[in-house]
């Protein structure tokens, strides 16, 4: 079973790559934004049928590995 | 005294450790990163480069090695741990020490000497130092110091800060600080000041001729305290 996690920076937390990012758009012409924020997407093929279970695994390991809580926040989004 | 740095697939600050801490005394060992005994030792040494090309996050996957669980027991049960640069980055992702580094502010890759302030002697690293105020070498992209307000308070109130960024004369200000470190903090102690991360590299000033002394003076003294 696929799961994804999405992991974010905090909201406190400077993001000066989505800054630059933001600017380059900006000149570009998209002049509607207000912020960009970089983050990072992981998708994880578990050996697990069961979605709670597998969902329950990336979990760990985003607690563990994927993300550091102290300065990012992590999200399961979907399984397939 | 007996000394051991760790080499990770990636370290490249390792053998540069390695002449400085003979240079000033230690018997040292070099310490592969899938071993899952460190050798008896006074002290460890996490040392600079680019472990695990710096993937996922820098020092993360290297502080999930196999050696790194004897490494925490070491500094858990009192030994001294010392991370340079992405030996820094590496204990903040065991939480050895608080915080993390994250990318430069100005997203430079910065290689200087600058000048650091120590701000408490009062631990085995700079007890009986002679002088405040040291100058080393940086060269990094994830040095920015960051913290949570609580853990700021919390390190504040047990000394846990080392050294600052400062100029010659030791003025910490916001000029003098190279990669956004919050409040300037070049490196942290954990609690118990045995275990020190900082991102300047004292074994690059070793030699008048190459570079500077400021870092014979640090591992002189450090031996000193260690004995």
């Amino acid at each position: 079973m696929k799961v994804s996690a999405i992991i974010t920076l905090k909201k406190d937390v400077l993001d000066p790559q989505g800054k630059v990012i933001q600017q380059a758009l900006d000149g570009m012409g998209f002049e509607n934004i207000s912020e960009v924020r970089q983050g990072k997407y992981f998708e994880i093929d578990v050996n697990e049928n069961d979605p709670s279970k597998a969902k329950a695994v990336v979990e760990d390991m985003c607690k563990k590995l994927l993300a550091n809580l102290v300065i990012e926040n992590f999200k399961i989004i979907e399984t397939q | 005294m007996k000394s051991s740095v760790i080499t990770f697939p990636g370290s490249n600050c390792d053998r540069d450790m390695d002449v400085a801490l003979k240079k000033f005394g230690f018997n040292n060992k070099m310490v592969w990163h899938d071993d899952n005994e460190l050798p008896k030792s006074d002290l460890v040494v996490l040392p600079g480069g680019f472990s695990y090309g710096d993937y996922l996050r820098c020092g993360s996957m290297a502080s999930k090695s196999r050696i790194m669980q004897s490494v925490i027991n070491f500094a858990k049960s009192g030994g001294l741990v010392m991370g340079i640069c992405n030996g820094f980055q590496i204990l903040v992702e065991t939480g050895l020490v608080p915080g993390v580094l994250l990318r430069n502010k100005y997203l430079e890759f910065i290689c200087k000497n600058v000048f650091v302030k120590l701000d408490n002697k009062e631990n085995v690293y700079f007890k009986n130092l002679n002088k405040d105020i040291l100058e080393f070498h940086i060269a990094h992209n994830e040095g920015n110091y960051f913290c949570t307000k609580d853990q700021l308070k919390e390190i504040k109130d047990n000394n846990q800060i080392a050294i600052y960024y400062c100029d010659k004369e030791g003025k910490i200000e916001d000029q003098y600080n190279p990669n956004g470190s919050i409040k300037n903090i070049a490196g942290i102690f954990n609690k118990e000041k045995n275990v020190l991360g900082m991102m300047p590299h004292p074994e690059r000033m070793i030699d008048q001729s190459l570079s500077g002394e400021d870092g014979s003076i640090f591992f002189k003294n450090l031996i000193n305290n260690i004995k």
